[in-house]
């Protein structure tokens, strides 16, 4: 039987449970803290010296830690690749902007146990020789903001923050700085553009990669809430009894949050690769099946971003056995094991761990267009195929869901889709808009033919041989045209 | 295909200096510094592969890419594809059968305007990948355009219609409707604003902030809603708006002296120089049929990159005025027949100055004269042993190009003995001498001296007043011999311009009426009173000027080229 195995959930929810430091004490917090800020330095066989922030770097590397927020990068690679010569400060910046539709895992963190994500922080700024961090965090979190600051004063209050911490010598200070509501202040350069005050325009790499160009154009590292929450983990365990948990590449827990037509949506967390994409969807530990009577028709398994996976479809796997052979194995989706690289063969992504699942009363186009319009709602508009491209796709999505349907509609969306993304944007936000329309479209085929030619047959019946465009004008369009002075 | 064809790099024994690094575009080797300077603060940067392909001779298409503005890579129209060397376990590159370096190509593509190059990249720009690139960059830039080409000022110069030809498809497949923004923007004094023909490539935004030190204009909006604006309750208003419209790759920001003026096809394009201050910005003059329609600056990295301020850009519409002095006049007896003609008019002037004591003659030459002008006019003066100054022009200066100094060849009239040092020192002194009558003939070129303290009263005294202008005033109408003269535009010569540059201009316009340039009738006035020079053209006046003042030694006419020479020596 398939099971939750909670270590960063471990507390959250419990009874009495609260965000107050004096709680997380009790429950042993800042432990971890205390231990790493006391590591001496150790003497390897060769000689070398190795100290303490250097020793609790490499434990990360040894655990093997794929980033949580949607790109699964190696997080202890992230931070090898920082400009430790520059002279510069380095920063260390949580990205606390939760926004890709479906995802609501580090709300859960931020909300009930922030205690736990400043010793992560505390921690990892100590292992990157941070003295100045930051938690950029998503407009929508007011009441969010509130509790971490209220913890951060906590924190500063008993010594574990600011001055000489816990009496090591090592300083450090956190701010809070709330975003004013863009999904794009995500994307970790976007995100450094709007902690600098700018527009969350993310910029373009080369030339500046975080690590070496970031914030103020000095060294930064940013890491998702639930990154450096499990970097705790990883030095309260050491990096190689944490790799045991999970599976090979795919180490550790992740919290999954399971939305759409589940009996129990909610978030659960999982040794990463251990539980299937069915066992998430149907067993009763975690989203405990479809409604009554209801069948699966789709899952979008990480995120709105990701691209669809199809009910029925079949993957052909590379998968080892256990006789450690390598064979390629035909795998069911249901069977997929919920895990990075698994997603990734099978052609999608386990992104921010957000699992959509949709039974089938859903409407595919109308799905779409509503994912859609979010991504033309939350495109920056800095280069032109994502700012252009993803308009378009809403536009049309939006004629296919109002009747305004024409049978090429699917071609149509395909050859806008093909357009925006493989580097030809700055920011994987082309990807993010993109993926949704060519995977429906791919799959869902017939029924965006139907839908148009059903309009085109309407259409000629009441004597109309072109599609209209219809709606009211976007409300930006409108504001535009009262600016213009009459002739 | 031969070894050599194929591989055409130098051997190994010869490896490239260490400052610079060789990579290949579309197969063509080139060779290009490892950095560059940063256009905006001076240091250097390392080199982007569109500055390897300018080098190599390949045109990469972009739109926000500027070379004197800090990059943005917005636009995605110079995205290109590329490969780098393989490299073995041991760093060193993996070789193929041929001696050549594997190159492994990269799975995405790269915009060129910001991708640094490194050695032994490879660049490919006309791949059918980055063919389909650069059409599909174009349609998202074109579904939402007005594509109102035959109303826009910018048609004729505009990359969208450009790009078009080169990259577009003649049918659209967009059945949408269109983002409308804001048309017929007041954004400042001079500019008007098109939203809906703006690309957002931001050029206008960052040279405004990065070069002007102005931050006036901005977007606002999100996604294709995006908007170019001015910050809400300020017009955009400095003395360097005007090059927005320039920059701008297509026609969202148009010059309100310009448009709906003249379609830009018809303009006559004649390279020249900017006269509104002593730094000698190096301008295109456009005009047709004789008018002249707008300025534009011309590239000159020495003198004004590709700049130029709203005020010289604008300070034009004067050589078009009516009331332009258009006849050439003597002293007319009653009853004589009027305005007798150059020749015999030069020849009683140059007859007179023949006969003026020495020391009895004055001149006053402006600085706006051409260094040519002004030496034909100190030839004169030696001769004729007399006092001689220009007229000092100041006014506000500022960090960029703006000089204080509004005269375009205040170095020159110095260099070439005309002003006196101070400048405008000799002015009371030649005013002592005509109240004292030991200066009894007057010559005024290009200046009102009745403003200098020389009024009415003083003029009345002077037995001859030559004067030559452009434009009426106090003194043309007192002179006895009233020349008319040209703007810069009618006629060829050379400023000197406050950093000691030497830069020539060419004429546009054809001079009204009588009006001949000045170097003219004065060189003949010089051969009248001076005798024969050996000259018969600006070019040999200019020349042997360069023989005979040391300041202009080395200089040729010729050598100047079309970016000017530099003075051995500050001025």
């Amino acid at each position: 039987m398939p099971q939750e195995y909670r270590q960063i959930l471990q507390h959250i929810d419990q009874p009495g449970y609260t965000p107050a430091l004096e709680c997380y004490l009790r429950h042993g917090g800042y432990a971890v803290l205390r231990q790493a800020l006391a590591l001496p330095p150790r003497t390897l066989p060769g000689g070398q010296v190795l100290s303490g922030p250097e020793q609790l770097r490499q434990e990360v590397m040894v655990s093997g830690l794929r980033g949580r927020g949607g790109a699964g990068f190696s997080c202890g690679l992230k931070w090898s690749f920082v400009d430790r010569k520059s002279g510069k400060p380095i920063y260390l910046i949580c990205n606390a902007d939760e926004s890709e539709p479906g995802t609501f895992k580090d709300k859960q963190i931020i909300y009930k146990d922030p205690h736990q994500m400043l010793e992560g922080m505390i921690i990892a700024s100590y292992a990157n020789d941070v003295h100045l961090a930051f938690i950029y965090i998503r407009g929508e979190f007011v009441e969010g903001a509130r509790i971490l600051n209220r913890a951060l004063q906590e924190a500063r209050a008993k010594g574990f923050l600011g001055r000489n911490i816990l009496g090591s010598g090592y300083d450090l200070e956190i701010h809070v700085h709330r975003g004013a509501g863009a999904y794009i202040c995500g994307e970790e350069t976007g995100l450094i553009e709007s902690l600098e005050g700018k527009r969350a325009y993310p910029r373009i790499k080369p030339p500046y990669f975080p690590a070496v160009l970031g914030l103020y154009q000095c060294p930064t590292i940013v890491n998702n809430v639930e990154t450096l929450c499990a970097v705790k983990h990883i030095v309260a365990r050491g990096g190689a009894e944490y790799a045991r948990l999970g599976t090979p590449n795919n180490t550790g827990t992740r919290i999954v949050s399971i939305s759409g037509h589940v009996r129990r949506p909610g978030y659960y967390e999982i040794e990463v690769g251990k539980v299937t994409l069915g066992e998430l969807i149907h067993d009763p530990a975690f989203g405990g099946g479809l409604r009554e009577g209801r069948q699966l028709k789709a899952i979008i398994p990480g995120g709105s971003s990701a691209k669809v996976f199809k009910a029925g479809e079949t993957f052909k796997l590379k998968r080892r056995g256990p006789d450690g052979k390598e064979s390629v194995q035909e795998v069911a989706l249901l069977d997929l094991p919920y895990d990075f690289d698994s997603l990734i063969a099978a052609g999608s992504m386990s992104g921010s761990g957000a699992i959509i699942v949709l039974d089938d009363s859903t409407d595919i186009v109308a799905a779409l267009a509503n994912i859609a319009d979010f991504y033309a709602h939350e495109s920056c508009g800095q280069c032109t195929p994502c700012r252009e491209g993803s308009l378009w796709m809403a536009k049309a999505l939006r004629r296919l869901t109002h009747g305004e349907g024409r049978p090429e509609d699917a071609d149509y969306l395909a050859h806008i889709a093909d357009n925006i993304p493989g580097g030809r944007t700055i920011c994987a936000f082309g990807e993010a808009c993109a993926w949704p329309v060519q995977s429906f479209v791919a799959k869902f085929r017939d029924e965006f033919i139907a839908r148009g030619a059903a309009d085109a047959k309407r259409r000629a019946a009441s004597g109309r041989e072109t599609a209209a465009p219809s709606g009211p004008p976007h409300p930006a369009t409108a504001a535009a045209l009262a600016q213009t002075p009459a002739e | 295909m031969t070894m050599s064809t194929a591989n055409p790099t130098p051997s190994p024994s010869t490896p490239p200096p260490a400052d610079t690094l060789q990579v290949r575009v579309n197969g063509k080797a080139v060779e290009v510094p490892r950095t560059m300077p940063d256009p905006v603060s001076g240091k250097p940067v390392p080199t982007t592969m569109i500055q390897a392909c300018f080098t190599a001779g390949v045109m990469v298409p972009h739109y926000c890419y500027h070379p004197k503005l800090p990059v943005a890579g917005n636009c995605r129209m110079c995205l290109v594809e590329f490969g780098t060397p393989a490299l073995g376990p041991d760093r060193k590159p993996i070789l193929n059968p041929d001696g050549a370096p594997r190159i492994t190509k990269s799975p995405r593509p790269a915009i060129a305007c910001a991708t640094p190059v490194s050695p032994g990249m490879e660049i490919y720009t006309d791949t059918p990948a980055v063919k389909q690139m650069r059409e599909s960059v174009l349609e998202f830039l074109l579904i939402n355009h007005p594509l109102d080409c035959p109303i826009c000022d910018k048609a004729g110069e505009c990359k969208l219609q450009e790009y078009s030809e080169d990259h577009g498809e003649a049918q659209s497949r967009f059945v949408e409707p269109k983002v409308h923004k804001p048309k017929r923007v007041d954004l400042g004094p001079r500019i008007v604003l098109d939203d809906e023909r703006c690309i957002l490539c931001t050029r206008c935004i960052r040279f405004t902030r990065d070069i002007v030190g102005d931050d006036a204009l901005g977007l606002v909006n999100r996604g294709s809603y995006s908007t170019l604006t001015a910050y809400p309750g300020r017009p955009f208003d400095n003395n360097y708006t005007l090059n927005t419209v320039d920059i701008c790759p297509v026609g969202a920001l148009t010059s309100k002296d310009f448009r709906f003026q003249m379609r830009v096809w018809f303009l006559k394009e004649t390279p020249s120089l900017c006269t509104s201050c002593a730094t000698g910005c190096n301008i295109v003059i456009g005009s047709r049929e004789d008018r002249i329609y707008r300025y534009e600056p011309r590239e000159n990295e020495a003198v004004n990159a590709c700049w130029m301020c709203d005020y010289g850009r604008l300070n034009y519409a004067w050589i078009g005025r009516a009331d332009r002095l258009t006849e050439i006049r003597g002293p007319q007896a009653a009853g004589q027949a009027p305005a007798p003609g150059w020749t015999p008019i030069l020849r009683e002037i140059s007859g007179k100055l023949r006969q003026a004591a020495a020391g009895s003659v004055a001149i006053i030459a402006s600085a706006r004269q051409t260094n040519e002008e002004l030496y034909l006019l100190a030839k004169l003066a030696k001769k004729l042993g007399a006092l001689t100054d220009s007229v000092p022009r100041m006014g506000e200066g500022d960090r960029l190009l703006l000089n204080a100094d509004r005269n375009p060849n205040s170095a020159g009239a110095r260099l070439t003995g005309i002003a006196a040092t101070p400048m405008g020192a000799n002015l009371p002194k030649i005013a002592e001498g005509i109240r004292a009558g030991t200066i009894k003939t007057l010559l005024v070129v290009g200046e009102e001296v009745t403003r200098l303290g020389l009024g009415a009263d003083l003029l009345a005294r002077l037995e001859t007043l030559i004067v030559s202008d452009i434009l009426p005033n106090e003194t043309t109408r007192r002179a006895h011999y009233l020349l008319p003269g040209c703007a810069h535009a009618e006629k060829r010569g050379t400023f000197t311009n406050a950093r000691g540059r030497v830069q020539k201009f060419m004429k546009a316009v054809e001079p009204r009426g009588d009006a001949r340039p000045e170097w003219e009738f004065l060189h003949e006035l010089a051969l009248q009173v001076a005798g024969p020079d050996g000259c018969q053209s600006l070019e040999g006046l200019f020349n042997q000027m360069a023989r005979d003042l040391p300041a202009f030694a080395g200089l040729t006419w010729a050598g100047l080229g079309n970016q000017g020479a530099t003075l051995r020596s500050e001025p």
